[in-house]
């Protein structure tokens, strides 16, 4: 279907919460009230690794204002118990061991204990106030440090798994992954080109600009209530009744609006904890995470250490590519590295792939999900590597890519093909791009490319659409809004129904108001609850028909509904018309949709980067930057353009200045927003966009997720850009000025 | 342990308001925690990043930074003041046409900052907006539309005028 | 007959990289599998679901039904990583 048959689809309305969220209405977690409020405040560890020997919360109980206090010992004992929080069985025991650390502390900023007060003042000066020995044991921080025999162990009880297979080992890899397609050794062996690099790429955090909360209220008939900041409530829901031991159904779980998550609001940190203290007290609680708590305490995303070898012929057909990819799980396991280890040559058609990845335990913040878990960091290494490659062969770094570019039947690395992908029309959006064809001018000044990809996926969503007699109709969703998917969601209820976006009202609800729903995460939110959306929508539509065949005396199959009309035998209402008389023809109607789709359909992205190098001090000022991603179908392209030139932002910042500063001994020595130097506004140009649309023919309007991929070419394509800039090529992220200074040092020596 | 607590009589969005507030406490926890003026959102807590800016006497400031009592006699306008009786401002009408908030968190202080420059500057260019904007974070829309918003913004404004 | 991709960690159990079986659903394909290869099944399986951080994709396309899938004739099956996303 082309853009000109939809009415809705592909328009730019007013996203629905917008006037709450311009004029300080919209309510986010930190902002709700509740009578009796009390306060919490989480004491964290100082070590990155040590045993608990003692704590002794005397002092701060007795601290005028204290109204509880809460260490581990508060949960139930969570013994070898496995839970499947939706992203598959892991044992209990690292959830709850994260929330609250129960024998070893393995960060610095582990919580530890937490208090209850009347005021976050009273709360911090008593958490102070708690003793805790500790006897600190020796740390390890990286992945290839902790992969080394004799390295210090986090978890006794952990050993390296291989597809179900236990290694028998104590370890700090928590898993092997492999993926081998056709021979390698052949397949280097015809190439006329070999090169083969080492990475590394330093821990980032998402770095959403709200920090965690959660008020929680134990109610005196022992159900749980919360209100937090989550992409997810059913999953804050889910995690909590593990961890507190009760069933789902006594904890509800108000998800208020979230100011970003990036992934990183996925895990639960606070929920359960002020949980217990509102158990003890018998009020309320709420705990909003102090910033640097937020960057030492909370997952980022992992560091990781990547070897990659590609080897092409002479013609520019790429004949073997080989990668060790060695991801940073932080403290307990699950670094996303069998993400990255699918990403890593994701975007070509290869027919001689190895592939082995390492989930590596170490003595930082347990690692969460960051837009595209995984495949930014192999991105990085390949892109780079492709870049040198097409240099080598003296052949246009993106008509070299195009050679290779994977496409509808080309076999991934692990196994299956690819259904309708749009890598190539990335591929030639970019080439063709007034961007590229632009000439780069002026000493110290270069041009790098690189693309990327992320596969997207679906998961459970719900949604309920009950009709008014106004011809409005009233969405109810579980999908929380980050960015707009309110309004992507009612667009496509709206473009069913034959009605304005502006006539349906979307509302975000409590667990206990709407079906299961995953996650606003892994760009699945447009894709899989607006196939709910539109689901319900039809549904809501089929029972109209019966309602326009009992007024018409006519049989309900006879009824055909299009473009806002009931017709049948010369009879014709509008959908408002109909609404206005269903409480006359049987009442109310609701329609119902609860998804949980295949197909989500992948998504490639490509970015063109324009930089100048001061060759003094190493900075890099970006003078010019396009994002350019097959979207599927852009159901609110305004959106659609700002997640790319956010997941682009976020890229660059990864590319060129964040990173976890650490210590020898495990602190992060960075841990505020001056010192964790994400992009200001000056830092970036405007961010020009190009949408491509290859429609994912699982989805009635084409939807591909679009929130990922955009992350993962910005660092590879700068450091690309950086190469033609300076002549120097870094491989370690970030590409910080002194790092870009000392490789020109370095190479003019 | 709870201190005694101090009264500060103050203004705040053009009304005479008073509150009893701890001297320790920040003006950001008192218009949020004490007045329920939750649209003043706390991001960092520390003056990095922008989401709690007000304008104090008329001048963009990190409400996180400044005491309570500090507001004693002076005039604070928050997000709340921004829009008129009926309509919004037109940073806000703009912020909403050109999609320039996606979380939205950082949304009221950019909104603010962005209006202390056009209550000074009628026409700033990009690079003087984002002199101006560079101690606001956002981390979703890479400040594109943002950016543009307020450009837009300031020439609605200039032809509300003519 | 459906063909029946095996990962490879799991090829030094199979000594192949494709097995043709007759089955109609991945349960089936499962049984078939630990018949012919035994050990397999604790590979795949975790008590009546398949294991953590496992997918089954038929025809290219992640399965949401997991075990339960049923297995179109001479589809391709493949045991990917189950992915989730940020």
């Amino acid at each position: 279907m082309s853009a000109t048959e939809y009415s809705v689809i592909g328009t730019r309305p007013i996203r629905h919460d917008g006037a709450d969220k311009v004029t300080g209405r919209a309510l986010y977690g930190g902002d709700f009230q509740i009578a009796g409020l009390l306060y919490g405040h989480v004491l964290r560890s100082p070590h990155a690794h040590a045993r608990i020997v003692r704590i002794d919360t005397r002092k701060a109980e007795a601290l005028p204002g204290v109204r509880a206090v809460a260490t581990a010992a508060d949960f139930p004992p969570s013994g070898d118990r496995l839970v499947d929080l939706g992203e598959g069985q892991t044992p209990l025991s690292y959830i709850r061991g994260n929330v609250l650390a129960s024998g070893k502390v393995l960060y610095k900023g582990h919580a530890v204990a937490a208090v209850a007060a009347v005021s976050a003042h009273v709360a911090e000066e008593a958490a102070s106030l708690i003793e805790v020995d500790y006897e600190p044991l020796p740390c390890v921080l990286t992945a290839p440090e902790a992969m080394k025999e004799g390295a210090p162990i986090l978890h006794d009880s952990l050993r390296t798994k291989e597809l179900g297979e236990d290694g028998g080992l104590v370890s700090n890899v928590a898993e092997h992954f492999r993926h081998v397609l056709g021979d390698i050794s052949q397949g280097f062996a015809q190439a006329d080109a070999v090169i083969e690099r080492e990475f590394h790429t330093s821990t980032v955090h998402q770095g959403y600009i709200e920090p965690h909360n959660a008020t929680a209220l134990w109610n005196n008939d022992g159900r749980v209530q919360v209100w937090c900041s989550t992409q997810g409530a059913f999953v804050v829901r889910d995690t909590m009744a593990c961890i507190l031991d009760i069933p789902v159904s006594q904890v509800k779980v108000t998800p208020m609006e979230i100011g970003g998550g990036f992934g990183g609001k996925i895990p639960v940190y606070l929920e359960p904890v002020a949980a217990v203290l509102s158990r003890k007290s018998g009020r309320p609680v709420k705990i909003t995470m102090p910033r640097k708590d937020i960057l030492e305490g909370t997952g980022p995303t992992p560091g990781s250490y990547i070897k990659v070898r590609i080897g092409a012929s002479r013609d520019g057909r790429i004949t073997a590519a080989q990668a060790h990819l060695a991801y940073e799980a932080g403290a307990y396991p699950g670094a996303m590295v069998g993400a990255g280890a699918m990403c890593v040559f994701a975007a070509y058609d290869i027919a001689n792939i190895t592939i082995d990845g390492y989930d590596v335990v170490v003595n930082k913040p347990s690692t969460a999900a960051y837009r595209a878990p995984g495949a930014t960091n192999a991105a990085f290494a390949t892109e780079t590597v492709i870049d040198e490659l097409a240099e080598k062969l003296g052949i246009d770094p993106i008509d070299f890519r195009l050679r290779n570019a994977a496409k509808e039947g080309t076999r991934r690395a692990d196994g299956p093909k690819y259904r309708r992908i749009g890598c190539v029309e990335v591929l030639e959006a970019m080439k063709s791009h007034p961007h590229y064809t632009a000439p780069i001018e002026g000493p110290n000044r270069g041009r790098g490319v690189a693309i990327g990809f992320w596969f997207n996926v679906g998961l459970p969503s719900s949604v309920t659409l009950s009709v008014n007699s106004d011809g409005t109709v009233n969405l109810v969703e579980g999908s929380t809004d980050i960015g707009g998917t309110r309004t992507s969601i009612a667009m496509q209820a709206a473009e069913v129904l034959g009605i304005p976006a502006e006539s349906v009202h979307p509302s975000v609800v409590d667990t206990d108001s709407i079906g299961f729903t995953a996650v606003t995460g892994g760009s699945r939110t447009t894709f899989a609850t607006g196939m709910a959306a539109c689901e319900a929508a039809q549904d809501a539509i089929r029972q109209m028909k019966e309602r326009a065949a009992r007024l018409w005396e006519v049989d309900a199959s006879s009824v055909e509904f299009a473009k806002g009309s009931f017709r049948s035998n010369g009879h014709s209402c509008s959908f408002q018309e109909l609404a206005g008389k269903l409480g006359q023809t049987g009442g109310p109607i609701i329609g119902r949709g609860a998804v949980n789709p295949r197909g989500a359909g992948g998504s490639f992205a490509g970015a063109i980067a324009d930089v100048e190098v001061d060759p003094e001090t190493g900075k890099v000022n970006i003078l010019r930057f396009t994002s350019v991603q097959d979207v599927g179908k852009a159901i609110h392209p305004a959106y659609v353009e700002g997640q790319m030139q956010g997941g682009s932002a976020q890229g660059i910042g990864w590319g060129l200045n964040e990173e976890y500063y650490m210590s020898a001994a495990g602190a992060m020595m960075n841990s505020s927003l001056l010192d964790y130097r994400m992009p200001t506004t000056l830092d970036l140009p405007m961010i020009d966009t190009c949408i491509v649309e290859v429609p994912n023919p699982s989805h009635p309007f084409g939807v591909r997720g679009v929130g990922e991929a955009n992350i993962v070419p910005p660092p590879a394509a700068l450091a690309n850009a950086i190469y033609r800039a300076a002549g120097v090529r870094l491989r370690r992220l970030p590409m910080k000025p002194s790092a870009v200074a000392e490789a020109i040092w370095s190479k003019n020596l | 342990m709870p201190m005694a607590k101090v009264h500060v009589q103050t203004t705040i969005n053009g009304e005479a308001a008073d509150f009893l507030c701890e001297p320790r406490q920040s003006l950001l926890e008192c218009l949020r925690d004490i007045l329920t003026l939750t649209g003043t959102k706390e991001g960092c807590n520390d003056g990095n990043c922008g989401a709690c800016t007000v304008l104090l006497d008329g001048r963009a400031v990190t409400s996180c930074l400044v005491l309570g009592v500090e507001a004693e006699g002076r005039s604070i306008t928050t997000i709340e003041g921004i829009a008129g009786g009926s309509g919004l401002h037109p940073l806000q009408q703009a912020f909403l046409e050109d999609a320039a908030l996606q979380c939205g968190i950082c949304t009221p202080g950019f909104i603010v900052a962005a209006k202390a420059l056009l209550d000074q500057e009628p026409h700033p260019t990009e690079e003087r907006i984002r002199r101006y904007l560079a101690n606001n974070l956002c981390r979703c829309t890479g400040y594109d539309k943002i950016i543009r918003a307020i450009q837009h913004a300031a020439s609605q404004m200039e032809e509300a005028k003519a | 007959m459906a063909v029946v991709y095996i990962p490879a960690l799991l090829r030094p159990i199979v000594g192949r990289e494709q097995v043709e079986v007759e089955a109609g659903s991945v349960r089936q394909i499962i049984d078939r599998l630990e018949e012919l290869y035994p050990g397999v099944r604790e590979r795949l399986v975790d008590g009546a679901r398949l294991r953590s951080g496992v997918s089954v994709a038929i025809d290219g396309e992640v399965e949401t039904l997991g075990i339960l899938a049923s297995v179109p004739p001479s589809s391709e099956v493949h045991f990917v990583l189950a992915l989730s996303g940020g």
